[in-house]
């Protein structure tokens, strides 16, 4: 589902060239369960991003599904990450000032989902999370878990074809670190791609596919074909 | 996305800043009720002056001595009159068949006295005619007698404050007054009519031209009020005035005539003039609401830096940023603009009571060039956050918490 070939990202840093990603090939197939690990600096948030279409390589080949993205305009790549990607971040990522529920709405209304059928395509998705009873409350009334489990049901209610889980733990306690891995697993389960960058070797070895990531390079990956 | 989903995602975006929101609305209102405000007063000083010279008599001409290349305003303050106007000179006007009424004026400044009470006034020398050119009324009494001009009768008409403060709340008809060394029966008292062309009418005295001329022991006249028989004979009239007066004064152009309909379309663009330049000024204070609308929008895009990266993350592409961006700021400058609407029609009823003769009224235009630019700005001054906003990266955008 996902052939990355050659990808090469070169940021430029002052004076230097820092290449956070050199030369790197890698294949995913639909439904996979994937830790990417490695050390800070290792390029493996630069490799999430550059899969999730938040940035471009400067070379090299990236298929979705057979479509080459890497000629898309800002438009159809937009929805590409509207139709086919979710997000998941070590920070939430929601907006403050709306609540639970309408967080969770957003992606409907960026795709202009008519409003009867956003509300319960998002009751459903809370629900599915166990935050029915969380709809109407703002982010900063709810606890850690339970914004990184609002995160979630905003990264799938356009049912995309891949989740993207930066650190998705990284700012949790043990419990509801436990419980957002667990939500995610069950997704995976119903057969959605899970990518997840981790520092957590605990975390790295309940994935199926380990990659391991050392200075912009794969020296690692139990799935290689 | 669906435009009521646009305006709902930028209502709320306003709503989750207060503080923010409050100064921009701010900003706007002050500047929009501004726009409308002066706008207003000029308009309304343009009706006063209009109204003023209206209140003066229809199809009215001024015949003024000396020659003058001007075609309103004063006469002329400098320079000699070659040739005096006369009373004859007056008279022989009538000649003219476009020519209804003659009011042949001279001014002159004398104290008034009755009993033990004196005050310095504006003596009008004049006819009866006088009275139908001015279109004045009475308040008590009769206007000076109509009958031969050159003869003076010993009557006068005076202003009603100067009646009462003379005699207070008597009747003053067929009280004799003393004006400079002569004496005079009140005949009548005018009613009140309000300041005209700088000269209180309720402060005067009016008397027979004959009379007055001989109380001020001259034989000239401060000008000559002439009543054309109807709006399309004034460009005849005029031209007979100045034929009859060149023949009487061995043909020479010494005198100036001024129409009415001439000082009015001046004043009336000067004061358009005006009031559009106030309404440029006021403006000024729109673009400084403007600049701030673009400094608060830019803190705002560098605040939601994360917001407008995850936006992307979830799919908006930069084009639905800017466009959200667009519509805060310009839902911004609306809701300015309403309140400042409300400012402006405070501020108007507040003058109009505290100034209940002063004409204001808000030109309907004011208000529709108040909206739309104040919308503009929001606007043109928007755009630039918000482009800054729909570049922005999103990986970087997203990697900092």
């Amino acid at each position: 589902m996902i052939h990355l070939v050659g990808i090469k990202r070169v940021f430029q840093v002052g004076d230097e060239a820092v290449h956070a990603l050199s030369n790197v090939n890698m294949t995913v197939d639909a439904g996979e369960y994937i830790a990417i690990m490695g050390p800070s600096g290792s390029g493996k948030s630069t490799l999430l991003n550059i899969i999730g279409l938040l940035d471009r390589p400067d070379k090299g080949v990236y298929r979705l599904e057979d479509m080459d993205t890497t000629d898309l305009t800002d438009d159809q790549q937009a929805s590409v990450r509207r139709h086919k990607i979710g997000f998941v971040f070590q920070f939430f990522h929601l907006v403050p000032r709306l609540t639970a529920a309408e967080n969770v709405e957003l992606p409907l209304i960026l795709a202009g989902v008519e409003p009867a059928e956003r509300r319960s395509r998002v009751q459903a998705a809370l629900s599915a999370l166990g935050l029915s009873g969380r709809a109407k409350h703002r982010p900063d009334q709810l606890s850690g878990g339970q914004r990184q489990r609002v995160a979630i049901a905003r990264a799938t209610i356009m049912q995309p074809r891949v989740i993207l889980a930066d650190e998705p733990t990284g700012n949790l306690d043990r419990t509801s670190g436990k419980n957002v891995v667990q939500s995610l697993e069950d997704l995976n389960r119903k057969g959605m791609t899970l990518i997840l960058v981790t520092h957590d070797p605990d975390l790295g070895s309940r994935a199926s596919r380990k990659v391991v990531m050392m200075d912009g390079r794969i020296s690692e990956d139990t799935g290689a074909s | 996305m669906k435009t009521e989903d646009v305006i709902q995602f930028s209502i709320r975006a306003t709503l989750g800043y207060p503080t923010r929101t409050l100064l921009m609305i701010l900003a706007m209102s002050i500047g929009v009720a501004s726009v409308i405000l002066l706008t207003a007063l000029g308009e309304g000083a343009r009706r006063y002056v209009t109204r003023e010279f209206s209140s003066l008599g229809t199809n009215l001409l001024i015949v003024l001595p000396g020659r003058s290349e001007t075609t309103g305003g004063h006469p002329p303050l400098v320079g000699g009159t070659p040739r005096d106007l006369t009373l004859e000179d007056a008279l022989s006007l009538t000649r003219s068949s476009a020519i209804r009424r003659v009011a042949p004026i001279t001014v002159g400044s004398a104290p008034v006295s009755w009993k033990y009470r004196d005050r310095e006034v504006t003596i009008l020398g004049s006819t009866s005619e006088l009275f139908e050119i001015r279109d004045l009324s009475m308040a008590q009494g009769r206007f000076i007698p109509s009958g031969d001009p050159t003869r003076g009768a010993a009557v006068c008409v005076m202003g009603y404050r100067l009646k009462k403060e003379l005699f207070g709340n008597q009747s003053p008809l067929g009280e004799w007054t003393r004006i400079g060394d002569r004496r005079f029966r009140v005949v009548g008292v005018l009613a009140k009519k309000g300041q005209s062309l700088g000269l209180d009418m309720g402060d005067v005295v009016v008397a027979p031209v004959a009379s007055a001329q001989a109380l001020f022991n001259t034989s000239t006249l401060f000008r000559i009020l002439v009543q054309a028989n109807s709006r399309d004979a004034i460009p005849k009239a005029k031209k007979a005035i100045l034929g009859i007066i060149r023949e009487r004064h061995e043909g020479e152009d010494d005198i100036t005539v001024v129409t009415q309909d001439a000082m009015l379309s001046i004043f009336d663009r000067i004061f358009t003039a005006l009031t559009l330049s106030v309404a440029g000024i006021a403006g000024i204070s729109l673009a400084v609401a403007g600049i701030l609308i673009m400094n608060v929008m830019l803190i705002a895009v560098s605040q939601r830096t994360t917001e407008i990266g995850l936006l992307k993350a979830i799919g908006a592409p930069g084009r639905q940023i800017l466009r959200l961006f667009l519509a805060e700021s310009a839902i911004l400058s609306l809701i300015g603009a309403a309140f400042g609407l409300i400012l402006a029609f405070f501020g108007t009823w507040a003058l109009a009571r505290a100034f209940p003769s002063f004409p204001i009224t808000v030109p309907v235009w004011a208000l529709g060039a108040a909206v739309g630019v104040s919308l503009l700005t929001g606007l043109v001054f928007g755009v630039l956050p918000a482009r800054r906003a729909a570049k922005l990266d999103p990986a970087q955008a997203l990697s900092r918490r």
